[in-house]
């Protein structure tokens, strides 16, 4: 019996998600064996062996349809005997996990947040205003995990033994014509983010998000947006986080001119430290804060990045 | 009588036929949009029978956001641009039919609602697969997510059911004859593809605008048809053993406006987050 974790590589290396999934899947193992199944180019194992993995099936070819990618970790699930399957809940994840859970005709539970023990997961719900812990009434469990909630655990070094595996995965229906970064300055993806500074309405007008971008870059921050933010183009889509955006869940959220709606709550109220800054004392999300500052956006950001600098 | 009611056979099979002949002749869309009933953004979270059970009372429910702006109107736009039809599909109980009435105003031509108290996200795209099966849809359209559940779950375990493509949170998607093409949001950045035949989607922001009913809509979808299932018999593989709600935040610490420097030391030395 074993944990199996799905780790796609990139540049040759494991994922910083799928280290992290394979750090989640050791702290679940109690005794079984961790295998990581690992598909694209693995010029080194990259650290998978130091968060605890035992031995590394590699598929060679790099897939990304969702289809495929669920008939190799069915494959290799079958052939190995997992009774958990571990996932990342990045987007590429949460499109393949649930194909996985039909075909193993297992229990699935997506977006887990914390260590627990057997068939029980304890996962997100209500866009972060509740928890619950499902039991799974089938042999086999397919779980995603939030990224950011576990963290990489390195287990010291260690190196895994890597097998070539291989299976038929079929032909991809989906022909991919071209991939666009969202952000080419090189800042992390929003739901990977350690940090994020985000803004809403009270940067009155798209011109002001330079002081935004200066506390970004001096935090090596991501930036975010409230939705009206996103909605009138001050901001790219991509930004808006909330109930019908992206939820994060950060180490530290700046939020400066937000009012802190329970809409936009939903997606950041995972972050562990939430710190506001907005001319209203009676402006909703001060409840939902750790630190605060009442004042105006345009004489405290620069000010606190300068802070940041001088540090 | 009985030449009355050969008559009336024969007219429906002329119907019939002439709906067939028009099909095959006239390519015409035929779109699935998989709607789920949700409690309102607004709403308060609680939870009763010990924790097992989410507190429906006083709460309002609506369509779910992803599924009405998104998904919905997305496939209504393509049917009004391209001719065909717009189906909805719920798993759900009678308290869904005010929402399944609301996405007939909104445009939808029909709806089926599988009559079934929804348990896991096995058992919900299940029973959707097991209907559409049979019934030849292009697309079925999803929400990225439901927002309670917030599993992103139902749309692939539909496709893997039904042995089809699946294109995940996809932001924009045109079709033309079988061939649609899509945006779609991954990690890093947004991927650009192309699907030849019929496919599940799940849609988010970027889509479509969201669509207010107008008078018209709402008179027209009273008489819209509205057709119950039985539900099939399907196994659940999970379920909630118990709600919690997150611990209550302490007092927030508030820092004067002039001492940035002092929030910077909080978080460095207190909060150690950088
Ligand atoms: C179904 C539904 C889903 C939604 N989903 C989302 C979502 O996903 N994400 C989201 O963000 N919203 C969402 N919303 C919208 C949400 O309800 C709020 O309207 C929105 O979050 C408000 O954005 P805001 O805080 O930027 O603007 P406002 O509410 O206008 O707040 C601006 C704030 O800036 C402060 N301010 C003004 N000037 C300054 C200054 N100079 N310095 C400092 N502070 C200043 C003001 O005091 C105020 O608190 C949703 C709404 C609905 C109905
Ligand atoms: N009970 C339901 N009836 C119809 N469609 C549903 C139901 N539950 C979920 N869906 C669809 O599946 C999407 C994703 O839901 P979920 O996997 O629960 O997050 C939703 O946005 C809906 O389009």
């Amino acid at each position: 019996m074993s944990v199996l974790v799905y780790i796609p590589t990139h540049d040759g290396r494991a994922t910083n998600a799928g280290l992290e999934v394979a750090s989640y899947a050791n702290a679940i193992s109690s005794g079984s064996d961790v295998v990581a199944l690992v598909s694209g180019d693995l010029s080194g194992d990259g650290g998978i062996g130091s968060t605890g993995v035992s031995r590394v099936l590699h598929y060679a070819t790099d897939i990304n349809d969702n289809s495929q990618i669920s008939k190799l970790v069915t494959s290799a699930a079958t052939t190995e005997g997992a009774h958990t399957i571990v996932f990342s809940g990045n987007n590429e994840g949460k499109a393949a996990a649930p194909r996985v859970a039909i075909s193993m005709n297992a229990g699935y539970v997506p977006g887990v947040t914390s260590v627990s023990g057997g068939k029980s997961f304890t996962r997100n719900v209500f866009s972060g205003k509740a928890t619950a812990v499902v039991d799974v009434n089938a042999e086999v469990s397919v779980v995603t995990i939030t990224p950011n909630s576990f963290g990489i655990k390195d287990q010291g070094a260690a190196d895994a033994s890597v097998e070539a595996f291989s299976a038929e995965v079929g032909d991809s229906k989906v022909t991919l014509n071209s991939f666009t970064p969202t952000s080419n300055d090189g800042s992390v993806p929003l739901p990977e983010a350690v940090r994020v500074v985000s803004a809403g309405r009270g940067l009155k007008g798209p011109e002001n998000w330079g002081i935004v971008e200066d506390l970004a870059t001096a935090l090596g921050a991501t930036t975010a947006c409230s939705r009206p933010v996103g909605d009138m183009g001050w901001r790219p889509h991509h930004e808006h986080v909330g109930q019908t955006g992206i939820t994060i869940r950060p180490d530290l959220y700046i939020a400066c001119g937000i009012s802190g709606a329970i809409q936009h709550l939903a997606g950041v109220n995972q972050s562990k430290v939430i710190v506001v800054i907005n001319t209203d004392p009676e402006a909703p999300f001060f409840k939902a804060a750790d630190y605060g500052i009442v004042g105006d956006v345009f004489e405290v950001l620069p000010k606190l990045t300068e802070a940041i600098k001088a540090l | 009588m009985i030449i009355d009611s050969i008559i009336t056979r024969l007219n429906s099979y002329i119907c019939i036929t002439e709906k067939y002949i028009s099909d095959y002749l006239f390519y015409r869309m035929k779109l699935l949009v998989c709607v789920s009933k949700a409690p309102d953004t607004t709403s308060r979270i609680s939870f009763t029978d010990g924790g097992k059970r989410f507190d429906e009372s006083g709460v309002q429910f609506i369509i779910n956001p992803y599924d009405e702006w998104y998904a919905l109107v997305r496939a209504i736009e393509l049917v009004e641009a391209n001719g065909g039809s717009v189906t909805t599909v719920t798993v759900g109980d009678a308290t869904c039919d005010p929402i399944i009435r609301k996405a007939l105003a909104i445009g939808a031509t029909d709806a089926v609602r599988i009559d079934a108290i929804p348990t896991d996200s096995v058992q919900v795209a299940s029973l959707i697969a097991n209907y559409s099966k049979n019934e030849g849809f292009d697309i079925i359209f999803c929400g990225k997510e439901t927002i309670d559940h917030n599993s992103c779950a139902v749309p692939a375990m539909i496709a893997e059911c039904m042995g089809l493509p699946y294109v995940a949170i996809a932001t924009s998607i045109e079709v033309s004859g079988s061939e649609s093409t899509l945006v779609a949001e991954v990690s890093g950045g947004t991927n650009n593809v192309t699907v030849n035949g019929p496919f599940v989607l799940s849609a988010t922001k970027g889509m479509s605008e969201q669509r207010i009913p107008n008078m018209r809509g709402i008179m027209s979808a009273r008489s819209k048809p509205l057709i119950v299932v039985d539900a099939s018999d399907v196994s659940k593989m999970s379920e909630v053993n118990e709600f919690k709600l997150p611990p209550v935040k302490g007092d927030c610490v508030l820092v004067d406006a002039d001492n940035a420097a002092e929030l910077v030391r909080l978080l460095r030395e207190e909060a150690k987050i950088i």
